[in-house]
């Protein structure tokens, strides 16, 4: 149960952000390469929770973000088409369950945008 | 009662600079992972050891001449074990990079501690009013309700460990006095050990 790389660099605030360099005009030239998927909060949050756990079912999601069905379901439905989560359906005693987990790419994507958000205070540090 | 979650998309403001946005999205990514972790220090190998020296408690109290001299084994088998405990408890969170103040980790404890001091309170009272036959009872039943309730916020076989020392503890109240201590063995000894062992392969040590 070793934490992810994303879940140490969301507590520690440290990593690496080589890619990203001070700008004197105090604009970062790398807002263009912002994941605009991750970007918003409740599939931010989504990936994050699933970031520490091997899988959530929707109602596990729902629960813990306190967000709608619908909501949920639609935001849960882009990760998926991007590849960051994968999803199982099934049956448990008849009722159907759907459960959710990061993927290679998903946690990939994460880091990413944690790196940016790093770099960016970093750039504003000098 | 929870505070507030915050997962509606926001607009961005002009007012607040880009690199307070960034902290922010970093506070709330960490937040996210805090509220939705599990507990994962319980010690698996660290439960093994406490076991151990939980049999060899039983075997020593049993061989007791007086009713003290049982609880003074028991009281310094229950410090030893806290101590194992915690030191493994220490060392495994650190092994897997998960601080114990965490959020995780102060949910686990509060859930945990008040059985187990309620457990110390009803010791007090019964050892003054001479009721005796009642601790291994009330010991496994209340070490039991602390596990389950922290276990509610760890892996799934916590929950079920702190089930069987609640069923052990039931057991004890309706078994004769001279059981007490097998029972114990039996809870606090292979309970921990089995569980312990099985919680050091599938999670972690």
């Amino acid at each position: 149960m070793a934490r992810s790389n994303a879940a140490r660099k969301a507590g520690q605030g440290g990593g690496e952000a080589a890619r990203l360099t001070a700008h004197p005009g105090g604009r970062s030239p790398l807002a263009p390469e912002l994941d605009r998927l991750i970007h918003e909060r409740l599939r931010l949050a989504i990936l994050s929770a699933l970031a520490v756990n091997d899988t959530l079912s929707f109602n596990e999601l729902k629960s813990l973000l306190e967000t709608t069905d619908g909501n949920l379901s639609v935001h849960a439905r882009k990760l998926e088409e991007a590849r960051y989560v994968a999803c199982t359906k099934s049956f448990a005693n008849r009722i159907p369950r759907t459960e959710y987990r990061l993927t290679g790419t998903g946690r990939k994507a994460l880091e990413r945008y944690l790196d940016h958000m790093e770099a960016l205070i970093r750039a504003a540090r000098g | 009662m929870p505070e507030p979650r915050r997962t509606e998309p926001r607009q961005p403001s002009p007012d607040i600079p880009l690199h307070d946005r960034a902290a922010e999205n970093i506070r709330f990514i960490r937040d996210t992972m805090e509220r939705a972790g599990q507990f994962t220090a319980v010690p698996g190998w660290g439960g093994v050891l406490m076991g151990a020296t939980a049999l060899a408690a039983a075997a020593l109290a049993a061989g007791q001449p007086s009713v003290d001299r049982w609880l003074l084994t028991w009281f310094a088998e229950g410090w030893l074990a806290f101590a194992i405990g915690g030191v493994a408890m220490v060392r495994k969170a650190a092994r897997l990079e998960t601080p114990l103040t965490g959020k995780p980790g102060r949910r686990f404890l509060l859930a945990y501690a008040p059985p187990i001091l309620v457990g110390a309170v009803l010791t007090l009272a019964l050892y003054r009013s001479g009721s005796m036959a009642l601790l291994p009872a009330v010991w496994l039943l209340c070490y039991g309700a602390g596990v389950m309730a922290g276990g509610a916020l760890s892996v799934p076989v916590v929950p079920v460990m702190g089930g069987c020392f609640m069923a052990l503890g039931v057991a004890a109240l309706f078994a004769p006095p001279s059981a007490g201590d097998w029972l114990l063995a039996a809870g606090f000894g292979g309970a921990h050990i089995g569980f312990g062992i099985y919680i050091a392969r599938r999670h972690g040590g």
